[in-house]
């Protein structure tokens, strides 16, 4: 099958010696390719050659069946758009002038803006929430406002494909989000293909058609993110050692304290998020339970938790679990209930929390607790 | 719309600002000088129209053409380095076409040969590049603004030197001239020299004007440039030889001539308020000429008979400029 936007066996690297090899993307027309990868990894290398700013080092890359190499400089231009790291560097220019830059394939010999040219560039401000600021000095504006405009210019550029390093990363999440819907929305109505690196795995996760895994000497994993994102995986692409990403929900935890449990935290129903993360700010290692695999509670408290007490989802609680529970809770000091009330399903708390009352456990020490 | 326009005005009021102050400059350096000249005398005397038509309207000329040059090759190798304080002197590249100049007359005049004024422009252009090729070979591996600066100020002292020591060594009656030439000055002018710098000028100019849309992609830095089609490389090839083009025509006339060229397009842009090449040619240009012909006209009237040095004068109006620039950038 024939993809929009493909790569064939393409090698990146610098001065002839290949960084990246092999690496084999495909793209329908109207989606958006996110790039994630530890730091250093080659995700610029990869967007600066697909851009053509560094010679391929193998392999052909087709944008619609045609090889990017051998498009003119000119039609490269009018078929990709770049918003990259570099500064864009302008001397006494407004946004507006800023934004009018990406018209410089459509200008004549001299590069005179024509009135068509001038309404694409205000099209383009007013798509990206920027013509408030157009008669300010580019240089002058915020960076989130830069961002903006860096997009515009490339919106008024009016390409088939957008390549963008990094576009969010001195955004703040307004920006971001902010940034990222104007991306989708581009895709989704004018079939613009983005290819983008990100850091944010929380975000590359939700808006990503594709993803793309760089690290070593070849691409780990291209796919979509319902692929990628497999528990462990993020883990395993960032060597993270210390501290713990949970692939589903795209939370990451700082790492659990050491040592034999001192707490017992009797959760569930996503009561014990805030508690798991006191203890780990304070140091105190703990156990808990007794969680339902599908809690909210309970993949912070694997990221968290010296043990935790689980019980298979829409199941009642077996009473071996119970028994497991209440052995761990004799170990500990101190029990900490974050419930209210209990649910059918649930006794085995309610009588867990019976059974430390009575043996003097409960206290809301070493938190004020609501109880 | 309304921006537009009152853009578009500012411009041409610029640009009727600086061919006004060329027209008044260029009509000033004819009248005043060390001799007294009223309209009446050209008709009758004949003593008084030989100094106007065979001394001043040729110097006169030259200041405006080679001071736009000047003034042009600032703003090309400012744009090139994207360094606000380049220019043909701070870059040594004036200093290397100085000396190459030097050693060929010196050589050639000792064996009493002729030399015209296209092999004086080619020997300054070998110059130039040499000194040019040093200092892309130090931007090259350090790509630092002051490093940059400070290299070319280093080789402009080692040619300057050279000069020097060829010329104290050969005294020659007419090598004593030369003295004069290497230390900066559009005095002795021909029309014959004028012919020659305003062909090569002209077509230098046309060219860097025709390259106005590309180096305007240039000015936002090379990954842009190269994004929108601009064959980079080509470009850069391009500006080196221009740039050097222009500094030898000037370096074979009026020798070394210090501060024009960094100077005015900083002052052309604060008055248009754009850095748009396809503006600041031609306004680098005219601005050039304004400063130059106000620069030899205190040049040559300040302490009469005797002729200051050009870049003394340049000098003392370019320097502060340069400063405020520098510092202005800290901020």
């Amino acid at each position: 099958m024939e993809y929009y936007f493909q790569t064939k066996q393409m090698s990146v690297g610098y001065q002839g010696t290949p960084l990246i090899r092999d690496i084999t993307i495909h793209l329908d027309k109207g989606e958006i390719l996110t790039l994630i990868g530890p730091n250093g990894s080659g995700k610029s290398t990869i967007l600066k050659s697909i851009a053509r700013q560094l010679h391929l080092i193998d392999g052909v890359v087709y944008l619609d069946k045609k090889d990017l190499a051998g498009l003119s400089g000119v039609e490269l231009s009018r078929s990709m758009a770049v918003v990259f790291t570099e500064k864009l560097q302008t001397e006494m220019m407004t946004c507006a002038d800023a934004v009018a830059t990406g018209r410089y394939p459509y200008t004549g010999r001299f590069g005179i803006l024509s009135r068509e040219d001038r309404q694409a560039v205000n099209e383009a401000m007013e798509l990206v929430h920027v013509t408030e600021i157009k008669n300010q000095d580019f240089t002058k504006v915020s960076d989130g406002q830069r961002q903006r405009v860096m997009l515009a210019r490339a919106i008024c550029q009016e390409p088939e494909i957008l390549i963008l390093d990094e576009p969010t990363s001195f955004l703040d999440i307004k920006y971001k989000l902010e940034f990222l819907s104007i991306l989708q929305e581009l895709c989704r109505k004018k079939r613009l293909t983005v290819i983008m690196s990100l850091h944010e795995l929380e975000l590359a996760q939700r808006i990503s058609d594709r993803v793309l895994c760089v690290k070593g000497e070849y691409v780990e994993c291209f796919g979509t993110p319902e692929n990628v994102f497999q528990p462990g995986y993020i883990q395993s692409l960032f060597d993270i050692e210390i501290g713990r990403f949970d692939e589903a929900n795209s939370q990451m935890e700082l790492q659990a304290a050491q040592g034999t449990p001192e707490v017992f935290v009797i959760a569930g129903g996503g009561t014990g998020k805030s508690v798991y993360r006191r203890l780990q700010r304070d140091k105190i290692p703990f156990v808990t339970g007794i969680l339902f695999e599908n809690d909210l509670d309970y993949p912070v408290a694997l990221a968290l938790a010296a043990e935790v007490v689980a019980a298979e989802a829409f199941e009642p609680i077996p009473k071996e679990l119970f028994e497991e529970a209440k052995k761990k809770l004799d170990e500990c000091k101190q029990v900490i209930c974050c419930r209210e009330k209990f649910g059918l399903l649930d006794k085995a708390n309610e009588e867990l929390l019976a059974y430390a009352e009575e043996a003097g456990k409960v206290g809301n020490f070493p938190y004020e607790m609501k109880k | 719309m309304d921006r537009i326009q009152k853009r578009k005005q500012r411009y041409i009021v610029s640009c009727v600002v600086l061919v006004a102050g060329v027209a008044v400059l260029f009509a000033l350096n004819i009248c005043i000088g060390s001799v007294k000249f009223h309209f009446s005398d050209i008709a009758c005397n004949q003593t008084m129209r030989r100094i106007v038509w065979d001394i001043r309207m040729p110097r006169a000329t030259a200041v405006l053409i080679l001071g736009g040059a000047l003034a042009l090759t600032g703003y090309l190798l400012q744009t090139f380095f994207h360094n606000p304080i380049a220019g043909p002197f701070v870059l040594g590249i004036s200093s290397g076409a100085k000396m190459v100049v030097a050693l060929v007359m010196v050589f050639l005049l000792g064996k009493a040969i002729h030399v015209s004024s296209m092999a004086m422009i080619l020997a300054a252009f070998i110059g130039a590049m040499m000194s040019m090729g040093f200092v892309l070979l130090v931007s090259r591996r350090i790509n630092n603004m002051s490093m940059l600066v400070i290299s070319g100020v280093m080789i402009g002292y080692i040619c300057s030197a050279v000069t020097e020591l060829v010329v104290t060594f050969a005294d020659d009656a007419d090598i004593v001239n030369l003295h004069n030439w290497s230390q900066g000055s559009f005095s002795g002018m021909t029309w014959e020299n004028v012919k020659v710098m305003a062909f090569v000028v002209a077509i230098t100019f046309v060219v860097i004007f025709l390259l106005s849309k590309p180096l305007s992609a240039y000015q936002l830095g090379e990954t842009y440039a190269k994004n929108m089609g601009v064959n980079v490389r080509l470009l850069r090839v391009w500006l080196v030889l221009l740039s050097s083009i222009l500094s030898a025509c000037i370096v074979a006339f009026a020798g070394p001539i210090s501060f024009v060229g960094i100077a005015v397009p900083h002052l052309v842009k604060k008055l248009f308020g754009t850095a748009e090449p396809i503006w600041m040619i031609p306004a680098c240009f005219l601005g050039g000429s304004v400063f130059c012909l106000f620069c030899d006209l205190l040049a040559r009237t300040l302490l009469a008979p005797t002729e200051l040095s050009i870049s003394t004068v340049t000098a003392v109006f370019g320097a502060p400029i340069v400063l405020a620039v520098m510092i202005k950038r800290r901020k």
